[in-house]
């Protein structure tokens, strides 16, 4: 195929120097012109292998011609047959290993950046609010557990066709990890709200704070009262590495810090929640959550941040475009290290043991596993210690639940089909089946669950 | 939004609060807690329940006022809203296989033994009581545990209500003359442990609710962590109650100071007293 070169679009950022002091969003979209001339690169393959790599198949070369003419509402309502939340998908998704690795550009000139026209898009849709076509009421009432991508997901299909929905959330803020987690530098709240504004503006999503399934409302009464039931409750138990030291005060999971800097606002003047000013950091672990609260570390006023992982540069589990943009502000690399213990002064942490590594076979995962290395321990001075080694699904369902069947993981077990759990009429997916995955592929399942939904209940889809 | 339905003064520093909350009501247990915030700005704050009413839909919590987040609270009127108002967390007291218990409470903590009081009246097997305090006005529901105690001791630092001392000082007397099979006490870490230190001596088996710092009280933030038997658990979603006898006591006492500081800088910018 004969075309002319052109290489991608850059989208403009806040410069390092600079946002690495801020909480506001890193990433400042394109202009229309931007994002007219990006989509215009789509070569519209015959069979559009850029939606093969897509978890909700989004129709992406008909949304980027839509944008290309300048034309984002039919954009939008392309994108908006398949995924309901374009915005944050257009922020949050890898699509460096799905869509646009599966772009044909990507070995000549560059894949088409689909995410951030999606971005654009999303926010137009945002901006400019199109009146839904109401369903018609199909007297049916589903119960969804979590206000994270899945749960959401799945409540915005079913109301699409005229379920009535309930959301049941924990958390005094709707959301899930996309206000508990991602920071607003990356996911601005302001957006999130606007998402869910949209989902519950139709009248047949109902969100009930401060409601713990299985605790404020048993699992019985919730089926009871309901068609069906979805289980998005996502995979927020924090895990801890067991060592010496862990529990002295300034280590936090990242759970527990990102939590106090984003849900609770601690890092705005007038928020009660306190969180430690650490100013030597070190993170554990180099995946998204990681690179989130390393950043998050920096713009809370540390002087220097550091991650701390055992394998090396090539396995850090992150984004290509996180640990890049951790780079850029100054986040600092500790690669085949390992802590073995935490070292205290008067209940604080002052130091942290390391054991260098050295990376041997490839382990099941394909990754090189990583082994000590005998005899070469150091100590590191570090005054703040934020463990980000991924979430295990919360058990208080399953223990409130005897019914509800889950593996030895902790995840609750489903048919991969319908996403049904062993308990008649209650569906799950997102992170409380997967384990930590990521917010499109918890949108994925929580809108395959829905159409399982629709058609136990009976309704045409 | 929860409706503080009555407001009740009970010493200069500590306010009873019945909180208008049908679901946690209808749901709640001996033993479990509660977390509330007061406004929009405000931070997650555990309470254990005092006590509970399902048929008129109330929960009772009673809070001392220490820091920034407590003042504000004590400032919302009865009638009042405070913004919210979560539960029950935790796994509810089981004291079943104990035929004999001796309950302590400590300041405040004394409040959160009641529903456990009243629950073994009400099964027939009246506990006996100690309740301590600095001095006679922080004694907490003295009449009410009087109808629920099989006998009840109170105790004071300055002897101004019941004997002169410390609870581990009539618990020591009493464990003279009684045979108990289980203590179960609630108050301040440091009277938490002293009265563990004297228990592990006697030999007598003792369980403890962990008032630990936390966040979202679901198993989330795993702030409220504490070593017990050697391994770490969460107040949250493993207790609050454990086996007093298993806690590392110095670690979890050193986690309850984590935001002395800024506690203290930010009440001082809410009441304008000096640190």
């Amino acid at each position: 195929m004969a075309f002319e070169k052109k290489p991608r679009n850059v989208m403009p950022e806040q410069a390092p120097e600079v946002r690495a002091h801020n909480f506001e969003e890193v990433a400042l979209g394109f202009t229309e012109a931007q994002i007219k001339d990006e989509a215009s690169r789509c070569m519209h393959c015959k069979n559009a292998p850029c939606m093969q790599g897509c978890p909700v198949s989004v129709n992406i070369p008909d949304f980027l011609a839509a944008a290309a003419r300048g034309d984002f509402a039919v954009a939008g309502e392309i994108i908006g047959k398949t995924s309901s939340l374009p915005a944050i998908c257009g922020r949050v998704c890898p699509q460096e290993t799905q869509c646009e690795k599966m772009c044909l550009r990507g070995k000549v000139d560059g894949a088409v950046a689909i995410g951030q026209c999606e971005r654009f898009v999303g926010d137009y849709m945002l901006a400019h609010k199109t009146e839904k076509r109401k369903p018609v009421p199909t007297g049916k009432r589903v119960a969804v557990i979590g206000s994270g991508p899945a749960g959401l997901t799945c409540a915005a299909e079913l109301s699409n066709h005229g379920v009535q929905v309930t959301i049941f959330e924990a958390f005094h803020k709707a959301g899930g990890v996309l206000v508990y987690g991602i920071p607003e530098f990356r996911l601005p709240k302001a957006l999130v709200q606007s998402e869910i504004e949209k989902l519950c503006g139709g009248g047949n999503v109902e969100i009930k704070l401060n409601t713990v399934a299985g605790k404020t409302r048993t699992m019985e009464e919730i089926a009871h009262e309901y068609d069906a039931v979805f289980i998005g409750s996502g995979a927020g138990l924090p895990m801890f590495m067991n060592i010496p030291g862990e529990n002295l005060n300034g280590v936090y999971s990242a759970n527990e810090y990102l939590t106090r800097v984003n849900l609770m606002k601690a890092y705005l003047p007038n928020s009660a929640t306190p969180v430690q000013i650490g100013k030597n950091v070190s993170v554990i672990g180099a995946g998204n959550v990681a690179m989130d609260a390393a950043r998050t570390a920096l713009r809370m006023g540390a002087q220097t941040v550091r991650i701390v992982y055992r394998r090396g540069r090539e396995e850090m589990p992150a984004r290509a475009e996180e640990i890049h943009h951790a780079e850029q502000e100054g986040i600092e690399f500790l690669l085949l290290t390992n802590p073995v213990s935490f070292g205290g002064e008067n209940g604080w942490v002052k130091s942290m043991r390391c054991v260098k590594m050295a990376l041997g076979e490839p382990d099941k995962s394909g990754r090189r596993s990583p082994a000590p290395i005998a005899g070469s321990e150091y100590d590191v001075e570090t005054d703040m210690v934020i463990v980000a080694l991924g979430t295990r699904p919360n058990p208080l369902i399953k223990n409130s639940f005897a019914a509800l069947k889950t593996n030895e993981k902790g995840t609750i077990v489903v048919d991969e089909e319908t996403m049904q759990t062993s308990v008649e009429n209650m569906y799950a997916g997102g992170d409380a089946v997967t384990g930590a995955a990521t917010v499109i592929l918890a949108m994925g399942a929580g809108r395959k669950a829905s159409k399982a939904i629709l058609e136990k209940l009976g309704i045409r889809t | 939004m929860n409706q503080i339905l009555k407001k009740t003064r009970l010493a200069t520093n500590v306010t009873e609060y019945v909180i208008s909350a049908p679901d946690v009501a209808r749901h709640a247990r001996p033993g479990q807690f509660i977390i509330l915030r007061v406004d929009e700005e405000g931070e997650r704050i555990p309470f254990t329940i005092c006590d509970y009413d399902a048929q008129n839909g109330t929960v009772t919590v009673l809070v001392q006022e220490v820091g920034y987040s407590t003042i504000k609270l004590s400032q919302v009127p009865e009638g009042g809203n405070i913004a919210d108002f979560v539960g029950p967390l935790g796994n509810p007291t089981d004291l079943s296989e104990y035929k004999n218990i001796l309950l302590i409470g400590g300041g405040i903590g004394a409040a959160v033994i009641y529903p456990q009081a009243k629950a073994l009246r009400q099964k027939g097997m009246p506990a006996d009581v100690i309740v301590g305090a600095r001095n006679v006005e922080l004694i907490m529901y003295e009449k009410e545990f009087r109808a629920a105690a099989k006998n009840l001791y109170l105790i004071t630092d300055d002897g101004t209500s019941g004997m002169k001392g410390f609870v581990t000082d009539e618990l020591a007397r009493l464990a003279v003359k009684n045979t108990y099979d289980c203590v179960f006490a609630v108050g301040p870490m440091p009277m938490m442990k002293a009265v563990c230190d004297l228990t592990a001596k006697l030999g007598l088996k003792t369980i403890v609710s962990m008032n630990s710092i936390m966040v979202d009280g679901t198993g989330m933030c795993g702030g409220c962590r504490l070593t017990c038997g050697g391994k770490t658990k969460y107040a949250c979603v493993d207790g609050p109650e454990f086996d007093g006898h298993q806690i590392d006591w110095n670690e979890a006492i050193n986690r309850g100071r984590t935001y002395r500081e800024q506690e203290a800088a930010h009440k001082c910018r809410l009441t304008g007293e000096g640190r």
